[in-house]
């Protein structure tokens, strides 16, 4: 054990946590505003898939980065048409958008799987993540529009009631957090791996889901959270430069435990759910005519 | 010129429609799958023949369609319980490796037994293990008002990791070639195949029986009759004097013991031995299978043969018209989007004025 080593484990932490912050940060804004968007690892995966074709087509980062975020828009414009002009069940419209973006993603890919590719430094999008972790937080807290998405969330009729327009807002966050999924994926795909392959998110999606719930919806906590997160997955990897000799795979589901223990400890106190989760998650809203 | 968009309830609710517009997406889905195949440069007549009509052409395939159905049917069976209920349970993956585990250990600690109990021993063992991972969600919801969804979920991955230690460690099969899989049950602990040479196997049988006893269930029972109410509205059944929270026990037990057995039968089936990847996604998809089937029972199968062929013909794809097979993953996608949609065409009526 050196100072090399910890430092060059940091470095892999940071590099290799920075997705879920990007996708985690999304969620939260959309969940705040009282939907569960259930189709991350969707997102993450097509996000990851049209930035890297039209790189390796055009050869331009910028063009790459910009279909890579449209893409986010048009599926995150989809699912919100669905649950918010249709009222359709937010569970199942987020399953459909996980599943089909698996697909769709794995056939757009199968052509390019392989290519190799000139990845990005991974170091802008880490500085850029920390920064959106603070402007979210700032948004959120202290701007008058960030009241209006935490008070959609929390009481969508009383919303209304106060003027605010509530599908509107919620499409907002909806793309919000569909572009930050897709981000997610095109950082990884650029910058983290470099490479396009079938399903190469792994998960990632469903982890930023519980992280979102692991943090009770709190920009900071969620930073926090996701490098626990982060760090446990590489401490798996590095577990015999620890010395311990402990099954890999009880690292690999503590980020799911963390989160049921979260999850049943700000559930069983009242008041704790009240600060922190948004009450109208989940809850279609029909507009009275 | 303003337009205005009226949306309305519909006062005339059309079951008739209800029970149709499964179709409608479908045919929503084959119109838009053929642009895809397009867009691929491939002949959409061509693809969707590859697709849905060549994998059943034969009595191979048709047992394919069969293998595949099974585990999808018991699941969705299982979980529309909980859907009427209004209550979602989306950790059946889970609940599907838990009982792969139970019973499949059955089937590993008695791996020289040629006795007839062996066999059912790991099916209970399945179901056992199926409802035990999810009572953890019903006991969370019950006693802590925790959000079920998000904690069946979690515990999802929970178990394949659980399944992962064990094909790893201490399950591994010692003449593997260090291949993280377990050794082969034992015949006796082996599903029969209804047909020699064919892979279709009893599990079938017991989708219909679980299907027999669901209708039964659901259209002459007080249990039934609950799950309904409390569906509609967890106060009025509570008004009713109906024990919510243990209707929330029993439908989370039910839909678990079900997942168990597909789980369950999956291994002792078609597979034969525990491995890290038991399932293809079998347990999120069969929740796009209950609600194609409507939670009505009859639905659920008819669904479930409709997925099962989505993902037949895309391994067919993959074979004949190179395309991955994730190609099914598409088409399952969209038949979930456009039935959500079609349901809002009656629920609603629009009209522009």
């Amino acid at each position: 054990m050196n100072i090399e080593l910890i430092i060059g484990i940091l470095n892999i932490v940071l590099i290799s946590t920075t997705p879920l912050v990007f996708a985690g940060i999304g969620e939260l804004v959309t969940e705040k505003s009282g939907v569960l968007n259930l189709g991350l690892e969707g997102l993450m995966l097509v996000g990851a898939v049209t930035g890297f074709i039209t790189l390796v087509l055009t050869g331009n980062y910028f063009y790459s980065l910009i279909l890579s975020i449209i893409s986010g828009v048009i599926l995150s414009g989809i699912f919100a048409f669905l649950v918010l002009n249709l009222m359709t069940n937010q569970i199942a419209t987020g399953l459909a958008l996980t599943i089909f973006g698996i697909g769709l993603s794995a056939m757009l890919g199968k052509k390019f799987s392989g290519t190799p590719i000139e990845g990005l430094s991974p170091y802008y999008f880490i500085i850029i993540s920390f920064l959106l972790v603070f402007s979210v937080g700032y948004f959120l807290s202290k701007t008058k529009s960030g009241l209006i998405v935490r008070a959609v969330g929390e009481n969508h009729n009383s919303a209304y009631a106060l003027g605010y327009n509530v599908i509107k807002t919620r499409y907002f966050t909806i793309i919000f957090g569909g572009v930050m999924s897709s981000l997610a994926g095109y950082y990884i795909s650029i910058c983290y791996a470099p490479m396009w392959q079938e399903g190469m998110t792994a998960g990632r999606g469903w982890i930023a889901l519980a992280l979102v719930v692991f943090a009770t919806w709190k920009p900071w906590r969620l930073l926090v959270g996701a490098y626990i997160f982060g760090g446990v997955a590489i401490m798996q990897m590095n577990l015999q430069a620890f010395g311990v000799e402990l099954p890999g795979q009880i690292f690999n589901m503590m980020p799911y435990i963390a989160t049921l223990i979260v999850l049943v400890f700000i559930s069983s106190n009242k008041v704790r759910l009240k600060l922190s989760a948004p009450s109208c998650l989940n809850i279609p809203y029909e507009k009275n005519s | 010129m303003v337009y205005l968009i009226r949306v309305q309830l519909r006062e005339d609710y059309s079951n008739l429609i209800f029970y149709l517009s499964p179709l409608v997406a479908v045919v929503l889905t084959l119109f838009f799958g053929s642009f895809i195949f397009l867009i691929l440069d491939l002949s959409p007549i061509e693809s969707f023949k590859i697709f849905f009509i060549s994998p059943i052409s034969n009595s191979y395939g048709i047992s394919e369609l069969f293998v595949k159905a099974t585990p999808l049917a018991i699941i969705a069976l299982g979980l529309s319980y909980c859907f009427k209920n209004n209550i979602y349970n989306i950790g059946a993956e889970g609940q599907l490796t838990m009982g792969a585990i139970f019973g499949g250990g059955i089937g590993l600690l008695f791996n020289d037994s040629t006795s007839v109990f062996l066999l059912p021993l790991m099916i209970l063992f399945g179901a056992i293990g199926g409802s035990f991972w999810a009572t953890i969600p019903a006991i969370l919801k019950t006693k802590f008002n925790t959000n079920e969804i998000l904690t069946s979920l979690m515990l999802t991955y929970v178990a394949l990791f659980i399944l992962d230690y064990f094909v790893v460690g201490p399950w591994k099969d010692p003449e593997g070639y260090g291949l993280p899989k377990s050794m082969p049950f034992p015949d006796a602990g082996r599903l029969p195949v209804l047909f020699d040479g064919l892979r279709v196997h009893i599990g079938v049988y017991f989708a219909m029986i679980i299907c027999f006893i669901t209708y039964i269930v659901y259209n002459k029972t007080l249990f039934g009759f609950k799950l309904k109410v409390s569906g509609l509205s967890s106060k009025a059944s509570q008004y009713a004097g109906f024990k919510y929270k243990n209707l929330i026990f029993y439908t989370f037990i039910i839909s678990g013991a079900c997942a168990g057995l597909a789980g369950l039968f999956e291994v002792s089936g078609p597979i034969g031995l525990l491995y890290r990847d038991i399932s293809p996604n079998y347990g999120f998809t069969a929740i796009i299978v209950a609600f194609l089937g409507r939670l009505n029972p009859i639905g659920i199968i008819l669904s479930s043969l409709l997925i099962a062929l989505t993902y037949l013909g895309a391994e067919d794809a993959q074979l004949f018209l190179k395309i991955p097979s994730a190609v099914g993953f598409v088409f399952q996608g969209l038949v979930l989007f456009f039935l959500l949609g079609t349901d809002f065409l009656n629920k609603y009526r629009v009209s522009i004025e």
